[in-house]
């Protein structure tokens, strides 16, 4: 066991999201190629939370999630001889965990279940049309130790289409880049784009009326006129 | 430039990840400064970003590691099981080696057959001539009781060609005819040797 492992599992072994040195991965994957396979635990380590989040976000199932965050975690182990090195370890892992995870849902027919108001079901044409004007200030991310607005955002990050939510929590909740992203899912970078603007904006407007708050505070507009026009 | 709304909308993205040049940039502050519209929806925007990338945001349960980390040393472990499945299938080649070794014992070869009829037609004359008859799957000496039907000769050779085998009941005459002629061959070989050593 290396010495960052140790050092690691004599703290409690908690995950920790905070990636290797790029040429530390490369030289783990080394030696895990060539022999040395408990060294795959310190490798995907800093990928747990991704992978588990990415799941979830597909899957919207807590048990379900950590059941294929798993899965995915151990084909990749099992496979890890077809990862080139072309892209970084964790934007393949990520893309495993998709296909997994996609897998899954084409299995459980969870299509069929769709909500029938989930957002942005058509297709990525036409530009999005904010409905709600709430003056949505500055939120303290403080927050978000409640639960109820944790709850809130989950219902509204299930409610996305499934194109736009894997989009929007592989750039804005695991932090990859447009190019990353867009490795990981399979579409160029300006589908990337495309996704995410409407992502947030629908994510924007269906907070708004909680987070917002304009069911008291709504904004006055001129009678007679129409917004953005 | 004055912008319109729904160009706002369209780069508002691109902006809050600061993907915009800096004319446009500077065009989207001027217009959110006289839009309140525009400014709610950069504001909201801007916060559905932070608030989900909070780490606070998705936990992961806490049993998701340690469960994880258990199964992967088990999958770490196959490694090991597969020198075992190596020795293994030595051993077992070994056992079939020494198996091969014992069976190729005297003691298990299969042995001679004892009558010499068993073994038909290995030792006639394949230029002798025999009866076929068509009727029949055998051939046999010229003069043997088995022969029925319409018959014909040929060489041994032929007969056995084309399917014949030889008759069991006249093969041991032709095989002693066959030997009488080569010994009485051989007393005329001696006797004319005698004669032409006496001149």
């Amino acid at each position: 066991m290396s010495s960052q492992a140790k050092a690691r599992s004599e703290s409690g072994g908690a995950p920790s999201s905070e990636l290797l040195p790029l040429a530390y991965e490369r030289e783990l994957l080394e030696r895990i190629r060539r022999g040395e396979r408990e060294l795959f635990a310190e490798l995907v380590r800093p990928y747990e939370r991704r992978v588990y989040v990415t799941a979830y976000a597909i899957l919207q199932n807590e048990a379900d999630a950590k059941e294929v965050a798993q899965e995915a975690i151990l084909k990749a182990f099992a496979h890890l001889r077809q990862f080139r090195g072309e892209s970084r370890f964790g934007t393949w892992l990520t893309r495993v965990t998709i296909n997994e995870a996609r897998m899954r849902r084409r299995k459980e027919h969870r299509e069929i279940m769709k909500p029938f108001n989930e957002l942005g079901s058509e297709d990525d044409e036409g530009q999005l049309v904010p409905q709600d004007f709430a003056d949505w200030r500055e939120i303290p991310s403080e927050t978000l130790e409640r639960k109820e607005v944790r709850d809130l955002l989950v219902k509204a990050l299930a409610s996305l289409a499934e194109k736009y939510r894997e989009v929007f929590v592989l750039r804005d909740i695991q932090h990859l880049s447009i190019e990353e992203t867009a490795e990981a899912i399979g579409i160029t970078p300006g589908t990337v784009k495309t996704r995410l603007l409407r992502a947030r904006l629908m994510l924007r407007e269906s907070l708004a009326p909680g987070l917002g708050g304009n069911w008291s505070r709504p904004l006055v507009f001129e009678k007679g006129t129409k917004p953005w026009t | 430039m004055d912008l319109k709304c729904e160009e706002v909308w369209r780069e508002i993205s691109n902006y809050i990840d600061g993907e915009v040049q800096a004319r446009l940039r500077a065009d989207i502050d001027h217009h959110v400064t006289v839009c309140k519209k525009c400014a709610a929806v950069l504001a909201g925007t801007r916060n559905v970003v932070q608030l989900y990338g909070d780490v606070r945001m998705f936990e992961i349960p806490a049993e998701f590691s340690p469960a994880l980390h258990r199964r992967l040393l088990l999958q770490a472990r196959p490694e090991r099981g597969a020198a075992y499945t190596w020795i293994l299938s030595l051993a077992g080649a070994g056992l079939a080696a020494a198996a091969m070794i014992v069976f190729s014992l005297p003691r298990f070869a299969v042995p001679a057959l004892r009558a010499p009829m068993s073994e038909p037609a290995l030792r006639a004359p394949v230029a002798n001539l025999v009866v076929v008859s068509d009727d029949g799957k055998t051939f046999h000496v010229p003069g043997c009781t088995f022969i029925h039907g319409k018959s014909r000769m040929m060489p041994v050779e032929e007969a056995m060609r084309e399917g014949y085998n030889p008759c069991i009941r006249c093969e041991a005459e032709l095989i002693r005819r066959l030997e009488k002629n080569r010994a009485s061959s051989q007393l005329r070989r001696s006797e004319r040797d005698e004669l032409d050593s006496g001149d």
